[in-house]
């Protein structure tokens, strides 16, 4: 094939697959919960946020043990092991919780997602819905999209909590940094809205790319077995990379400029 | 009942949520003390802020009473103003107080050190939107070694 066509070709695929993706996000978000949605979408809670928990508490309070050690280590050449709280509940709220959170969460959630619609629409379940005059952007799409806005938040700040706790557990159980130090210094230098805040807004936006990328991999898929696996692998290359570059953005935005 | 258990773990993730909010808003975040309301308002003006920034504290023998709530340029004569917002409780300073800025430990952040001037009869208290006279810039180490060498260079010359 001529590669310029090819090129061309290429192009229009994919610059119609974001079409595709902002009409089936526009269906998604304004197909307006009903009070039966409602029950949807705490089932679909369940689903993605409630039993992804248990990852994400482990990994928090492994992530924060990890950098209790890795802080101490450094900061005690300096006599500075104090500021071991503010270090670990700084990098937590700010970069990890949010960041690390949506990669589990693609990892758990969004491939489940992914494949979960993408076997619906291979076993032609979404065509029968629309047969059955039910829309489908409106019984699958929309309280599975609200459920991970709702859920990856939560799940973030439940994150960054314990592995604050997990880094006291090491640095002030284990290695025995004093204790108050270790709260009283990360409370004079953590903030409420710039710290805390701006993570919840970060994870925020992270929770709209991975569930956005998942639901629209699942949903476009091509009906085979074959395309299943292809979307579902594309769901967490796709929205890791998305979570790091926007992380990038998004940290520039909010703590690059004093 | 299938329902009933995925509503119920929902409603244990809202409250682990909740948990996890409070815990970081009331023991990691510092409650922000210039949002109370109940405080007063005093300027300082100095040569040289040095470090200082918005949100600072200001400490009268290391308990700290106030914050830095903002740092302009006077117009006029182009020298610093800093805006003190002092808790009400600590009002009766009298107006021979001082103020200077120093350095929490060697490599530590800058704040402001007041110290309580003596109070005699016919010295009033300071009052909101006061200035305060008595005033010691911050220590610049650049300017310090600059000095340092100057004045060897000038005993170097006189042997």
């Amino acid at each position: 094939m001529n590669p310029f066509r090819s090129l061309g070709a290429s192009t229009i695929a994919r610059v119609e697959a974001v079409g595709r993706a902002g009409v089936m996000l526009f269906g998604a978000l304004f197909a307006l919960p009903k009070l039966k949605n409602i029950a949807l979408t705490i089932k679909q809670i369940h689903v993605v946020g409630v039993q992804s928990l248990l990852i994400i508490i482990v990994s928090g309070l492994f992530i924060g043990m990890v950098m209790a050690l890795q802080g101490y280590t450094i900061l005690v050449d300096y006599g500075a092991e104090g500021s071991l709280g503010p270090m670990v509940a700084l990098s937590l709220l700010r970069e990890l919780g949010p960041v690390v959170t949506a990669l589990l969460f693609a990892g758990r959630a969004g491939s489940a997602l992914t494949a979960e619609i993408g076997l619906m629409k291979t076993t032609e379940q979404l065509s029968s819905m629309e047969m059955m005059a039910v829309d489908p952007l409106r019984r699958v799409i929309s309280p599975r999209f609200w459920a991970g806005l709702i859920s990856m938040p939560m799940l973030a700040v439940i994150f960054s909590a314990v592995g604050i706790l997990g880094g006291h557990l090491v640095g002030v159980d284990w290695l025995g940094v004093d204790a108050g130090s270790y709260w009283s210094l990360m409370q004079s230098s953590v903030d409420l809205g710039s710290d805390v805040g701006n993570g919840v807004i970060k994870s925020l936006v992270f929770a709209i790319v991975v569930t956005w990328i998942a639901i629209f991999k699942g949903y476009d898929s091509t009906p085979t077995s074959e395309g299943i696996s292809k979307a579902t692998t594309e769901t967490v290359v796709f929205s890791s990379l998305a979570v790091l570059g926007l992380d990038f953005v998004l940290t520039a935005l909010m703590f690059g400029i004093e | 009942m299938n329902r009933y258990k995925a509503e119920l773990m929902v409603g244990v993730f809202v409250v682990l949520t909740v948990g996890a909010v409070l815990l970081l808003a009331l023991k990691v975040a510092n409650q922000s003390m210039t949002t109370d309301g109940d405080t007063y308002t005093l300027y300082a003006k100095f040569d040289n802020i040095g470090g200082l920034k918005e949100r600072s504290a200001v400490k009268v023998g290391g308990v700290t009473i106030g914050r830095v709530t903002s740092i302009s340029l006077d117009k006029k004569d182009y020298t610093p103003v800093v805006e003190l917002s002092i808790i009400s409780k600590y009002s009766e300073f009298p107006e021979t107080s001082s103020v200077s800025i120093l350095t929490s430990g060697l490599l530590g952040e800058q704040y402001v050190g007041f110290q309580p001037g003596f109070s005699f009869d016919g010295i009033a208290n300071l009052k909101d939107g006061d200035y305060l006279q008595d005033t010691k810039s911050a220590l610049v180490l650049e300017d310090l070694i600059g000095q340092f060498l100057f004045n060897r260079g000038d005993s170097d010359n006189g042997e």
